[in-house]
């Protein structure tokens, strides 16, 4: 197997300056969830797409601005950025290991979680009982399908964050769960993001005369 | 398709058979032969090429795979307990909607794309953070074979356009089982909508499954002409050309909707565009080919076909990316010659390609050569028999999907194509014998060496097959074709073997996790087509409890020790010293 080298570019010293090797787990694991994340915000821009299109599709039936209750918007808002807020503080409480900071915050995050799922529910049963349910209309269908998805969302995100809380107690923080911390702190916080989209894009523009 | 069709009778089939047929048909294979093919080799490969142990995220992947073969197994079910979707492979309301598909056909169609989209989406984020993250010492990104590149282009791609069709077919399964008003003729619903969204991951779609293809090709015109990949820089400025310009053509799908001179315009001028890297790429596979020594291998075959057919196919996109001519081909069979055209051409021929190329990296044996010829020539030329007569007859005005048919002269034509249809199956045939031959002469078809074809990236610096840990050591690359560098260094300096020192390796434990959240994927999936709630939720309490069994283990990683690595590592080198010293001196 004789070979020739055709083409040996001499690079010398600048040979391996800047990649040294596979990147640490932590890195790798946050850097696929980002991933993961900007993925899951694409699903959500279809969803709003869909929501511009369909806007004006009432069927004669109401609109945003005959349906929607900025004052319980404002609540829920508040609820969702208060757990962002404590969840940020069990994050610092994972980093200085400090097990029952952790696990306060983390409950005041739930709380704040199934609080906003708790009016998010109920505005949604009062619209059904009001007859303006999903199949009322296509815009209908489009607000209850974007919202509803952050919903769940939301909701998966509190089964996380319990079976965070149910891990740390039983492993303490090791450094496979301090990484699946890492990921749903950024998972929470990207929640709160598509909210203030869906905030500005559905509800203050939706409830506009 | 083609061979269903009959002159003057009733058809072979029955319509409602003929329809859940060439739907099975799409479906099937561009989700599950196409996709599935490339990456699974992206996931043998590109661990290797980049001189790594394992990709990201070993457990997700095998979820991520499981998944797949959820949806396909649900595909299949639907043979034997219900029917198939009737509306082609794309399910275009209002004809999926409920009022017109009352049958549980669309929702196996959807509830196995969505959950095998999730399954997708899982292995593209686990091989883009694999290239971007997990990359050996000094293979910066543009020391990357070609493949790695189109391998990131793909799965970027998959990450950004699975999740709109996720969105598109929640809708649509909303519309079904709910009773919304996405895609719905009445209460506002919008159907060109929803042709709107599933081609904006549509037309992404196709270029999912060619990249692979055209890295494949640059790793086998490379390696067989024995020379550098012509004009690198410019090729991997041209796949992620690609990759960005595939989401801004995909109204050239229909023309026809009506939206207007302007936009037609604007989209058809972007589509021709999309011409130019991709005649970049083949102009320096090309150059790559000219001067070099080329061995005319099976792999390199495939490749010079592939270029041939795949410029037809091309060529005949490019018409068809001229609005007015669309209008007269759309929906015809000069469409169906076309994609057929690009997808065996370039996806099939590739995954042809890279299988016969790379078999001997896994399996540490070569596919047979003669019958790995029969089968391409037979191909080839069954390829052009059967599907140039389909331009002919989209020209004379034969539309797809036609159960029957009373039109004298497309009937000469027809037969044509079915006898290329039969040299196809011959292909086929010879394929399998290769198979079954190749395993049967494992022994003299063996290969020692880990690098059966000389060839100039990482994965065959290793033995076939592979370790369990790839390399004993992680190489340290210096330049493009890392492999080639070595081997050329080792050639310079033999003799200087200086004993390394072995040190324990640590690689991913096995975990049933993947197999048993697909099997709750499965019931779920089933439950939720036929509307057994209880089912449903048990499918979905079981696959929760899997993750958290899964992240409640203690250890997720075995030890290869030191000595097991020696001795691996020895044995495959000295196997290796004893060919290449034998080889010196004849």
């Amino acid at each position: 197997m004789s070979t020739i080298a055709l083409t040996e570019v001499h690079q010398g010293s600048l040979a391996s300056r800047d990649w040294s090797g596979p990147a640490p787990k932590r890195i790798v694991t946050g850097y696929g969830f980002w991933i993961f994340i900007l993925s899951d915000m694409i699903m959500f821009s279809a969803f709003f797409a869909t929501y511009a299109v369909l806007l004006g599709q009432t069927a004669g039936g109401p609109t945003g601005h005959d349906l929607f209750d900025l004052r319980n918007v404002a609540v829920e808002t508040a609820f969702l950025l208060a757990s962002s807020f404590t969840c940020g503080l069990a994050t610092i409480a994972a980093d200085t290991r400090s097990t029952t900071w952790f696990q306060l915050a983390m409950a005041v995050t739930c709380a704040f979680g199934l609080g906003f799922l708790a009016i998010e529910g109920r505005e949604f049963a009062s619209l059904v009982a009001r007859g303006a349910g999903p199949t009322r209309s296509a815009f209908l269908s489009a607000f209850f399908t974007l919202v509803g998805t952050h919903g769940l969302h939301v909701s998966a995100g509190v089964l996380w964050l319990l079976t965070m809380m149910a891990q740390v107690f039983a492993k303490g923080f090791r450094a496979d769960i301090l990484r699946r911390i890492l990921c749903f702190a950024l998972f929470w916080h990207a929640l709160d993001i598509i909210w203030i989209a869906v905030f500005t894009v559905v509800y203050l523009l939706g409830s506009a005369p | 398709m083609q061979q269903s069709v009959a002159f003057h009778s009733q058809g072979f089939l029955p319509p409602e058979h003929y329809d859940q047929i060439f739907s099975a048909h799409g479906t099937i294979m561009i989700f599950f032969v196409a996709m599935p093919f490339m990456i699974g080799l992206m996931n043998f490969v590109v661990p290797l090429q980049l001189g790594v142990r394992d990709v990201a995220f070993p457990t997700l992947n095998s979820v991520g795979f499981w998944l797949t073969a959820t949806g396909a197994l649900l595909v299949n079910i639907s043979l034997v307990i219900g029917e198939f979707a009737r509306n082609g492979w794309l399910p275009y309301p209002p004809l999926s909607e409920l009022a017109y598909s009352p049958g549980v056909g669309v929702d196996y169609y959807l509830w196995s794309l969505e959950i095998s989209g999730v399954g997708t989406l899982v292995a593209g984020i686990n091989l883009v953070t694999t290239v971007l993250k997990v990359r050996t010492r000094g293979m910066h990104y543009l020391r990357m074979p070609m493949f790695c590149w189109t391998t990131l282009a793909t799965n970027l791609l998959i990450v950004a356009a699975f999740p709109i069709l996720t969105a598109t077919l929640a809708m649509l399964l909303l519309d079904r089982y709910l009773g919304f008003h996405f895609f719905s003729n009445e209460a506002g619903g919008n159907v060109m909508m929803f042709v709107n969204l599933i081609w904006a991951w549509g037309h992404p779609e196709v270029y999912i499954l060619v990249l692979p293809a055209f890295g494949i090709f640059s790793e086998v015109i490379s390696t067989f002409s024995g020379k550098p990949l012509f004009g690198y820089r410019s090729m991997v400025a041209a796949t992620m050309a690609i990759c960005i310009l595939s989401f801004m053509v995909w109204l050239h799908h229909f023309f026809t909707m009506g939206a207007g001179a302007d936009v037609n315009a604007i989209f058809g001028i972007a589509t021709m565009i999309i011409a130019v890297p991709t005649g970049v790429k083949v102009f320096n596979w090309l150059f790559t080919m000219y001067g070099g020594r080329v061995r005319f291998q099976t792999p390199l075959l495939w490749s010079i076909g592939f270029m041939v057919t795949f410029i037809i196919g091309g060529m005949t996109g490019v018409l068809l990316a001229v609005p007015p001519a669309d209008f007269v081909l759309h929906n015809s069979l000069f469409l169906v010659a076309h994609f057929h055209n690009v997808i065996i051409g370039g996806v099939l021929f590739g995954a042809f390609a890279g299988y016969t190329y790379w078999f001997p990296k896994a399996f540490g044996f070569k596919l047979h050569e003669g019958l790995g010829r029969a089968a391409f020539w037979c191909w080839l030329i069954g390829f052009y028999v059967a599907f140039m007569p389909l331009y002919v007859l989209g020209l004379l005005g034969m539309t797809r999907r036609i159960q029957h048919y009373d039109v004298l002269e497309w009937h000469p034509w027809l037969v044509v194509a079915a006898c290329g249809a039969a040299l196809i199956l011959c292909g086929i045939v010879f394929q399998i014998a290769q198979l079954a031959l190749s395993i049967r002469r494992r022994a003299e078809l063996r290969d020692d060496t880990g690098d059966p074809w000389d060839g100039r990236s990482l994965e065959w610096a290793t033995s076939s097959p592979p370790p369990p840990f790839n390399f004993a050591f992680l190489p340290e690359v210096l330049g493009e074709d890392a492999f080639w560098r070595l081997k050329s260094r080792a050639n310079e300096q033999s003799g200087t073997d200086q004993a390394p020192e072995y040190r324990d390796i640590e690689i991913p434990r096995n975990s049933p996790t993947g197999f048993v959240c697909a099997f709750f994927a499965t019931v779920m999936g089933f439950a939720l087509i036929w509307h057994i709630w209880w089912m449903v939720a048990v499918g979905a309490i079981g696959a929760f409890a899997t993750f958290v069994v899964f992240s409640w283990r203690d250890k997720d990683e075995d030890v290869v020790p030191a000595e097991e690595v020696a001795r691996i590592d020895r044995r495959n080198k000295s196997q290796r010293h004893a060919i290449l010293r034998g080889e010196a001196a004849q």
